[in-house]
């Protein structure tokens, strides 16, 4: 049993983690009006939270709380269950059921809180049974699709691997939609975007808050705890997202990286056009996740038609202005004088979501496009220099390995900019902030900073860092214990060891085709796998902001 | 006091009346003693007690080296003050010891002009002396972003002068805006290293400043609205910013309400518009410099009418109509400040419709205005009889008369400048009714001989600095005459008046507070009169006795002597030789010296004479020496703080001062 996996999962429980919950909370609520079991919940978790040892002996008492949970589910849908188990079996034996447990704990564990958040907020229940009706009649659809494959299953005994796989695919083509209606559902109980971050940081802003947790509107965030807080989140989020593969591949909106969203371009176009004039549309996810089908070999900007792509290929150069690419004239948008056209998110509560009450539309659908991916969507894309930035947004990867490794503009709490003034405008916000002076300097070679240097410096400072704001954050995290999982490199392996055939249905996730699955993959793979101990606990601490 | 003779140890039956007197009776002695350096050292050498009081005393040091820092910091543990400025060599070692010795007494250090020391010397002294409040590290060029993040944990600076740190960046900057919250004064002149942010965070960062220098920083708007927000601003320098234009000072036209003092010379980009910003936001603003700034119109001046407080205007160096001169003119407030110099188009016309208009003006610099008649000095002195100063250098057109009514009108004056004009005896004879004049400078006057210099040496009692360069027509009497009257006398250049001789050396050698003697050219001195200055002048510190042929070892030798504050001397085209050289290294506190074309000079003598003379911080030598003088000892002396110059000068010979003027003239 590894000790440390298991109570990684605890002290952070992720926003993906808990939209997980949304939905299955909900599922129970309604489809077998059950109310939610507090004494399930409530007493785990603020043990848990509290030391790593008293987990241990939490743990096996908890086990009911599995059996419970499969009880409810069995109650709810059983193909969904099955679903669920035949993935279990699929994992590799690594995963033991103790981890499972854990999980599967704290899931139970969350449904309390997310319990909270829905009474405190408005919402609309009537709109809430309408989506929920829906989504029962598509479940049933699938449910009598996986009875049917059962069915044939018993019928034709062993069958080839490839039937097998395309089933699969399908099915979980149609869980995924479920799955995302679910989560758009479970949205709309979510607090508006004012209350995002804090509904982001649970276990911060719920297991006593962290000194020092602000508000970062303006998309720069840094302090030293709020970066590092971030790190450690997206830390769980890697695990938790390999969870979510096995389980099923939920697409996971989360809202924590909404503050720290890379989308300037589009907080910049803020126009201050009156509501009315101009006609919002919205596009669906599976619309905006839609994938391209032609891609630059340069860059990797994806688009749908060709003729886009040769237009954009001639900006790389003569030799793609062909007679053909140039003779195709482009479409001209100022040709149509209709009413301006302005495009609203489809995630509720997103400030660019026209409900939201400050809603500020994203002018092109390119815009929601990137906005979409970058604040709603899992960074599927880590960098392969630093593997420590993730990006849902290829071009945006793309960029960042552009200047990867040069970030040589250093705070002195750990958080690294691409560029000076953005370096310094984080100074000026933040009290004791300091500018990092170079340390090649001392050696008198100031200037021509070697990258590998560099970056070891920038971790140093960062486990620095870390160090003290893990002793900060006692209230929150146990320092030893994130130590330990950091430091445990099986935590990250062993959600890893998946069968990569089932990857072939995820093609609606937020994660462009634009390779090979498996390569698509690599990312991940060598974003989690290939750390050495001591990379783990520099990705843990921090993150990097530009 | 000024004996030093060696006391006989004090027997303990005898009675000393000074037991009588208090400690703290004879500091306040001591601090009325505060004006010379040598006087305390005199007192100190009474006797022990005395030697104990001073070296408790004494708050501020100026050490020469600093091989001996351990001891004389042991021996005054109260210095607060610290300049090192002298000593040719600090090094990280040197700032060590004086953390260790000085520790929280430690107030003020200058360590302008050593490069020797890095961030760990710096980290050493900052972090051992926490009430440091003044850091002079200007002209540290090697000092990198590591150094000033040393220096930022000076929490409690307040005063900084960065002046030509060139290695350092926004990023050391940055730190030092951090670190040092209680910053008032901040100079960054010469920062070429530090553009906007690094300057923007001193401003967001640093809300206490009062004065800041950005001379030469690529700066732009960007950080002067942040500086505008600083609240206490007074004195505000922005030489050279190129990048300041009208935009930056609409920038400022929001805050800075405080300011007392703006400096844009040279900002070239600045135009009426801009300043016109100014009047609304600058309420209090006393002085403003705009030399060497976009032309003076009316328009200029009409911007700047509203400052209601101003006093002083300098706008050196400006292209200047006569229509913008009558618009100053009709400002309301009564300036007290002008300076015109080296502007053209000043002429006659707007220069009395100003002057005649601003009467309460104490300070005037005309400098350079070659248009101007005896009509302007007509006009000032008509108008403005409560002149201090009035600098007039060059204005060729004024003819001898007019001289005549400076002294008849302008009684107060304290400073004159009119070098290289046609002022005569009779002119002289009137500003000697200038009592208080205490500078006065009349090179290249050609026109004024012992006659009119007898005047001034008569009346002029508080004369402190006296300039005759090249003014032919001085001799002996006239130098006699202001050595007996001007016994307060400082300063005095008396270079290519060949007409002196030793007599005159003599005669200077009465005034003990001489510091700085300058007698180029004078062909007829010899040792001796050298000698007798070396005896009479101990304060002597800067000595100029180039081409003098006649002087040799022979003077060099009660210079080595009698004058150990020497600190500069240049020694070219005279006799002197090895011999010379070498007695002269004796003198520990020489710093600087030139050395051309000295015709009795051997390599080994100079490598010798160099070596012996610890202090070096400059010398000037002769290229041909370079290759002579071996190179390991080159390279230690400058290793020890010494910086040569080379130059390969051809021989010149002089010519007559009158020759000279012609030439001069001709050149125009």
């Amino acid at each position: 049993m590894n000790l440390g996996s298991t109570s990684s999962l605890f002290p952070f429980p992720t926003v993906p983690n808990r939209k997980k919950k949304h939905w299955l909370t909900f599922n129970l609520e309604a489809d077998s009006d059950m109310d939610p079991d507090d004494s399930l919940s409530e007493d785990p978790w603020i043990k848990s939270s509290s030391s790593g040892n008293e987990l241990l002996k939490i743990v096996p008492s908890d086990n009911h709380s599995f059996t419970n949970f499969n009880l409810h589910a069995q109650k709810w849908e059983g193909s969904s269950y099955l679903d669920h188990q035949i993935r279990i079996e699929q994992q590799v034996s690594g995963f033991t059921k103790q981890k499972h447990t854990s999980e599967m704990d704290q899931q139970g564990n969350q449904r309390n809180e997310n319990h909270d958040s829905t009474r405190i907020h408005d919402w609309d229940p009537r709109a809430l049974l309408n989506n929920l009706s829906f989504l029962e009649q598509k479940i049933h659809q699938l449910q009598e699709l996986v009875h049917l494959i059962v069915g044939r299953r018993g019928q034709d005994g062993v069958q080839g691997n490839d039937l097998i796989v395309q089933q699969q695919q399908l099915i979980t083509a149609d869980l995924t939609s479920i799955i995302v209606q679910l989560i758009s559902t479970a949205g709309s109980l979510l607090p508006t975007m004012k209350h995002t971050l804090s509904s982001a940081v649970p276990a911060a802003s719920q297991l006593g808050q962290v000194g020092g947790v602000t508000a970062p509107s303006t998309g720069t965030n840094a302090g030293g705890l709020p970066c590092n807080e971030e790190g450690v989140a997206k830390m769980e989020n890697q695990s938790n997202h390999i969870d979510q593969l096995r389980d099923c591949g939920i697409e996971h909106n989360h809202a924590a990286d909404e503050h720290e969203s890379k989308d300037e371009d589009e907080a910049e176009e803020e126009e201050n056009l009156p509501p009315g004039s101009y006609e919002i549309l919205q596009l669906e996810k599976e619309e905006i996740l839609a994938p391209h089908t032609h891609f630059c070999t340069i860059c990797g900007k994806g688009f749908k038609r060709d003729a886009n792509l040769r237009m954009h290929m001639r900006g790389h150069g003569d030799e793609y202005k062909t007679p053909a690419a140039l003779a195709k004239p482009h479409k001209e948008p100022s040709s149509e004088p209709t009413l301006i056209k302005r495009y609203s998110c489809p995630y509720i509560g997103c400030k660019r979501n026209k409900e939201h009450k400050k809603f500020q539309p994203l002018k092109t659908i390119l815009c929601v496009k990137n906005h979409y991916k970058r604040t709603h969507c899992e960074k599927a894309f880590t960098c392969s220099r630093c593997n420590i930035k993730k990006f849902s947004v290829i071009a945006d990867l793309k960029t960042h390995e552009k200047h990867c490794g040069k970030d040589k503009w250093l705070c002195s709490c750990g958080t690294t900019f691409s560029r000076k003034d953005k370096l310094f405008g984080h100074i000026s916000l933040f009290q004791g902030h300091t500018p990092a002076v170079p340390p090649d300097e001392t050696k008198g070679s100031a200037g021509t900073s070697d990258r590998g240097q560099n970056s070891e410096v920038t971790m140093k400072a960062r486990q620095e860092n870390f160090k003290v704001n893990a002793s900060h954050g006692n209230e929150f995290q146990n320092p030893g214990v994130v130590k330990e999982c950091a430091y445990s490199p099986s935590s990250y392996f062993s959600p890893l060891n998946f069968d990569t055939s089932n990857l072939n249905g995820f093609q609606e996730f937020p994660r462009p085709p634009f390779d090979e699955s498996d390569s698509s993959f690599s990312f991940l793979l060598s974003g989690s796998c290939e750390y050495p101990p001591h990379k783990a606990a520099k990705y843990m601490s921090s993150t990097e902001m530009e | 006091m000024g004996t030093m003779k060696k006391q006989k140890p004090i027997s303990e039956s005898y009675f000393n009346p000074f037991d009588l007197l208090s400690e703290e009776i004879v500091f306040s002695i001591l601090d009325c003693l505060s004006d010379n350096p040598l006087d305390k050292k005199a007192f100190s050498l009474v006797c022990k007690t005395f030697y104990a009081i001073e070296s408790h005393h004494r708050k501020s040091l100026k050490p020469l080296r600093s091989e001996h820092l351990t001891k004389i910091l042991s021996r005054f543990p109260q210095v607060t003050h610290l300049d090192l400025s002298l000593c040719p060599r600090i090094t990280d070692g040197s700032l060590t010891v004086i953390a260790s010795f000085c520790k929280e007494m430690l107030r003020s250090i200058n360590l302008s002009r050593s490069r020797f020391f890095t961030h760990v010397g710096l980290s050493n002294l900052v972090m051992n002396c926490g009430n440091l409040v003044e850091i002079d590290l200007s002209n540290a060029t090697e000092l990198k972003d590591v150094g000033a993040a040393a220096l930022a944990e000076a929490k409690n600076l307040e005063r900084l002068w960065l002046v030509r740190c060139k290695s350092i960046t926004d990023i050391g900057l940055g730190c030092i805006a951090v670190g040092c919250r209680k910053l008032r004064l901040l100079s960054l002149r010469w920062c070429l290293g530090v553009g906007d942010l690094g300057v923007g965070l001193i401003a967001v960062k640093c809300k206490e400043i009062r004065t800041l220098d950005l001379s030469y920083l690529p700066i732009t708007n960007e950080c002067l609205s942040s500086i505008s927000k600083l609240q206490y601003l007074e004195d505000l320098v922005l030489e050279g910013c190129y990048g300041i234009d009208d935009d930056s000072l609409a920038s400022l036209e929001q805050g800075c309400r405080s300011l007392k003092t703006l400096d844009m010379s040279s900002c070239q980009n600045v135009s009426h518009v801009g300043l016109s910003c100014l009047t609304s936001c600058s309420g209090c603003l006393r002085q403003l410099i705009l030399a060497y700034g976009s032309p003076v119109t009316p328009a200029v001046a009409d911007s700047l009418q509203k400052l209601s407080r101003l006093q002083s205007v300098k706008l050196d160096g400006c292209q200047v109509t006569c229509s913008g001169l009558k618009a100053i003119g009709n400002w309301c407030v009564s300036l007290k400040e002008l300076s015109l110099s080296k502007c053209l188009g000043v002429t006659d016309e707007g220069l009395c419709s100003l002057v005649t208009k601003h009467k309460d003006l104490r300070k005037l610099d005309i400098t350079c205005c070659r248009k101007i008649t005896h009509v302007s000095i007509s006009h000032i002195t008509n108008s403005c009889a409560s002149l201090t100063s009035l600098r007039m250098e060059s204005c060729t057109l004024v003819p001898r008369e007019a001289f005549v009514l400076i002294g008849q009108r302008c009684q107060y004056l304290e400073e004159l400048d009119v070098t290289d004009n046609e002022i005569d005896d009779e002119g002289l004879k009137t500003i000697s009714k200038c009592a208080s004049l205490s500078s006065l400078k009349l090179g290249i006057c050609l026109n004024i001989t012992d006659q009119g210099l007898t005047h001034i040496g008569m009346c002029c009692s508080n004369l402190k600095e006296l300039d005759l360069y090249r003014s032919a027509g001085i001799s002996d009497l006239g130098i006699l005459a202001i050595a007996r009257g001007c016994t307060g006398l400082e300063m005095i250049n008396i270079a290519y008046c060949n007409h002196i001789t030793d007599g005159s050396f003599i005669s200077i050698s009465k005034c003990s507070k001489l510091n700085t003697l300058e007698s180029r050219g004078c062909p007829l001195i010899t040792s001796l009169g050298l000698a007798a200055v070396a005896v009479g002048c101990k304060q002597l510190t800067t000595l100029d006795i180039k081409k003098c042929h006649n002087i040799d070892d022979a003077g060099m030798i009660p210079l080595a002597h009698f004058s150990p504050n020497l600190k500069q001397i240049n020694l070219s085209y005279t006799s002197v030789t090895d011999v010379g050289l070498l007695s002269l290294s004796s003198i520990s506190g020489l710093q600087n010296m030139t050395i051309l074309h000295l015709k009795g000079l051997s390599p080994g003598g100079l490598g010798a004479a160099l070596l012996a003379c610890g202090g070096l911080t400059k010398v000037k030598l002769q290229t041909s020496f370079k290759s002579l003088l071996p190179q390991p000892l080159l390279q230690h002396l400058e290793a020890r703080g010494c910086v040569f110059q080379w130059r390969e000068k051809p021989f010149q010979a002089e010519v007559d001062p009158i020759c000279w003027k012609y030439q001069l003239d001709n050149l125009e």
